[in-house]
């Protein structure tokens, strides 16, 4: 204890006699903190990143603190009353309504990040961000959905080519599917997941291939009952209920249906580009991406786009807004985009980039980037509470033998009113 | 040791004992109030407000989120289940802990490692448990479907089925506790003297009247433990439902949601901390009620 303080002195004082002389200008010295959540990658890029930017920067020094994603978004809540939160926080940008409509975050100050720019220059999803008329936060990288496919299985199926419709999707799954003598499935056609990013997969690709638009532009309305959702959600639950093709929790957990796919033993599941790392470290086949069926050949594509931004929250005021608003800046350059899809594999926000040819014919990445120009993030208010209230219309269906429409009926209801409550609570705020 | 000085006593030794004991559970006390019952009455407190935790405003709302609550079918639904897991694993866990224990107590080769196997449940971390009985209840790759299809039965969906899966979590949760009932059941049953049983006997009293007028009346001390403490458990449910079906937590259609669970969701997931706070108020009143109707009911006092 003794010894670590003499150290302490002993620093201070080669600090004091480096930097502390009255012979150099003091520096006005500025420390940000920027929060993430732990993951390996993003959090070796981050502090490559901070080196630079502090480089570029004198008198700011950034520090970069983690924490586990499953409490990450506890943790941040947590600290905010408490008044500990960081400068620069990383957010998923379904969580953006709850912490604006809180107070937390700042909108980002017009000048350094004009919205017209911003729209002009980043993927359309990136309107999801948008609230009150401002940007609040921006991503460095988004993230699209795709078909992951298990080529091996294909193969001995005797299937060439992924399934470029919904149609062809069906009979490429029932050709996969693997059934023991008793008939139940032991290897899944389509590695279903209404958890996993299904629900994504049926809000803004079923629903808007089949003519249904899930919400209104303002994204204040439900608007998915109708007849057109409801045949959506029927085909999507048919997938268990009549083509057989698929078993809900077919291996356990969250991730259970990328485990499955992982094991070969789901042909087929539709997975976001954040699940490229696992499944390269772990497929032990030869699997590939191919964009999202369609409804009919040529018809109309769709995908769902997510997101996690960086904001700044109202910890940052005068100076250190500026300086943070300057790592803000730091981090949404076309630079850091492109090292980010080097080191962490996340695809690019800017359109420019994500318009490269070379990243566009990538076998891997080509269809989630292919994607972006008409990928939807959904508007949530809260995340948790809307996916439940799909997830729940499915078992409706599935498990009680609903009537899809009604099932989606009754969502629709559900889904509305904590739309409402939401919006409520901002008008008297 | 010191010889004591003699000066004058202010106070007896008794007193003086007493005196440090005081002293001594101060410090335990001071820390309990501190950490368990301030953040408890604060419970009481935030299920008045409105209370967004990212929020600064924090307004007065009155009963206004017990009024919510009130309205709410998922926590009705969480409640009927709580009550649910309660009536079905407190007296499967208590009779086949006693069950347990009045075997046990008749052999004696390999009594120990009976008892060590049947407590080892209750030390397994319950996270690690939760997971593997996820496998052992999946339709496809469970033993559990291998033996029905032995016997020729229709395999259960068990945790997909709303029907089912309430009692399927019960069942993980009997496990676990079971080792832990038999050793406190074996406990009792040795406390009990065995003139009560010879005296009987040589009365003419056989098995069944041995236990009815013996053993029970004896074992009630260790019974209302039990009862009270399983209750306690059982309205707590939380980490076992949450792992057990992790995807969807509370089970398919809310079938598995418990009161512990739902606060969860609206305070750590949904940031309603005053909503939470009101079901939390609102479990707490009723474990009281349930606990004290129990003790009330239960205990009596045996004259020999």
């Amino acid at each position: 204890m003794r010894r670590t303080v003499g150290i302490g002195w002993l620093v201070l004082a080669i600090g004091v006699a480096l930097g502390g002389t009255p012979a150099a200008p003091a520096q006005p010295g500025i420390t940000l903190t920027y929060w993430q959540y732990y993951f390996e990658s993003k959090v070796k890029t981050m502090d490559a990143l901070i080196k630079q930017f502090e480089t570029g920067h004198p008198g700011i020094r950034v520090v970069q603190e983690t924490f586990p994603y499953d409490s990450y978004n506890q943790k941040v809540a947590s600290a905010v009353p408490a008044g500990q939160g960081p400068d620069v926080v990383n957010l998923f940008y379904g969580w953006l309504p709850l912490y604006v409509g809180s107070g937390y975050l700042q909108p980002l100050p017009a000048d350094a990040f004009p919205p017209a720019q911003i729209e002009r220059e980043s993927v359309p999803m990136i309107k999801a961000a948008k609230f009150h008329g401002r940007y609040w936060a921006l991503p460095t990288a988004v993230r699209t959905l795709a078909l992951f496919h298990n080529k091996d299985l294909f193969r001995k199926a005797g299937i060439a080519r992924p399934p470029l419709t919904w149609d062809e999707f069906v009979a490429d799954a029932q050709r996969l599917t693997e059934r023991d003598a008793r008939g139940r499935i032991t290897v899944e056609g389509f590695g279903i997941a209404p958890s996993g990013q299904d629900h994504q997969l049926i809000r803004e690709v079923l629903f808007r291939q089949w003519g249904a638009a899930p919400y209104s532009s303002d994204g204040r309305k439900v608007t998915y009952d109708t007849a057109a959702a409801a045949e959506a959600l029927g085909w999507y639950t048919d997938l268990v209920t009549k083509q057989k093709v698929a078993v809900i929790d077919f291996f356990p957990g969250g991730n259970g249906y990328r485990d499955a796919f992982v094991a070969g033993k789901a042909a087929m599941i539709v997975d976001g580009s954040f699940a490229i790392g696992s499944i390269q470290n772990s497929a032990k086949f030869d699997w590939g991406v191919a964009p999202l069926p369609r409804r009919t050949a040529g018809g109309t594509p769709s995908n769902f786009g997510s997101f996690w931004v960086n904001g700044l929250t109202v910890k940052a005021k005068g100076a250190r807004r500026d300086a943070a608003a300057a790592f803000l800046k730091f981090l949404t350059s076309p630079d850091t985009e492109r090292l980010w899809l080097r080191q962490v594999g996340e695809i690019p926000a800017s359109k420019a980039l994500a318009a490269d040819p070379k990243l566009v014919q990538d076998p891997v990445y080509g269809p989630f980037i292919a994607s972006l120009p008409y990928a939807h993030a959904t508007f949530f208010v809260d995340e948790s509470a809307q996916r439940t209230v799909l997830l729940d219309a499915i078992n409706e269906v599935v498990l009680n033998h609903k009537d899809p429409k009604a099932a989606l009926d009754g969502a629709a209801a559900r889904e509305q009113k904590i739309l409402d409550d939401f919006w409520a609570k901002q008008a008297t705020r | 040791m010191a010889p004591a000085r003699a000066r004058p006593a202010a106070l007896s030794l008794s007193a003086r004992r007493a005196l440090w004991a005081y002293t001594f559970l101060a410090l335990p006390m001071a820390f309990y109030v501190a950490v368990r019952l301030a953040p408890a009455a604060s419970a009481l407190v935030i299920s008045l407000h409105q209370w967004n935790i990212l929020s600064p405003e924090k307004p007065w709302v009155g009963l206004a989120n017990f009024r919510e609550l009130r309205a709410d079918p998922l926590f009705w639904k969480a409640a009927g289940n709580t009550l649910r897991y309660a009536a079905a694993g407190i007296p499967a866990q208590i009779g086949g802990g006693l069950g347990i224990a009045l075997l046990l107590q008749r052999v004696r080769r390999l009594r120990d490692l009976l008892r060590a196997l049947y407590f080892v449940p209750f030390v397994t971390p319950i996270v690690a448990a939760s997971w593997v009985w996820q496998w052992m209840y999946s339709p496809q790759f469970g033993p559990l479907t291998r033996i029905f299809d032995a016997l020729g039965l229709p395999a259960p969906a068990f945790l997909r089925t709303p029907g089912q899966a309430l009692y399927a979590i019960t069942a993980m949760v009997v496990w676990e506790f079971l080792g832990f009932q038999v050793v406190i059941f074996l406990a009792g049953l040795e406390a009990i003297p065995r003139v009560y049983y010879e005296a009987a006997a040589v009365d003419g009293a056989g098995g069944m009247g041995l236990f009815r007028h013996i053993t029970v009346p004896l074992l009630n001390p260790t019974l209302v433990f039990s009862v009270v403490y399983g209750t306690i458990v059982y309205l707590q449910l939380f980490t076992q439902v949450l792992n057990m079906t992790f995807g969807d937590p509370g089970g398919p259609l809310g079938s598995t949601e418990t009161v512990v669970l739902y606060v969860y969701q609206q305070g750590f997931q949904r940031f309603r901390m005053g909503q939470a706070a009101a079901a939390t108020v609102v479990l707490f009143g009723a474990i009281l009620a349930i606990t004290l109707v129990q003790l009330r009911s239960l205990s009596r006092p045996v004259e020999y």
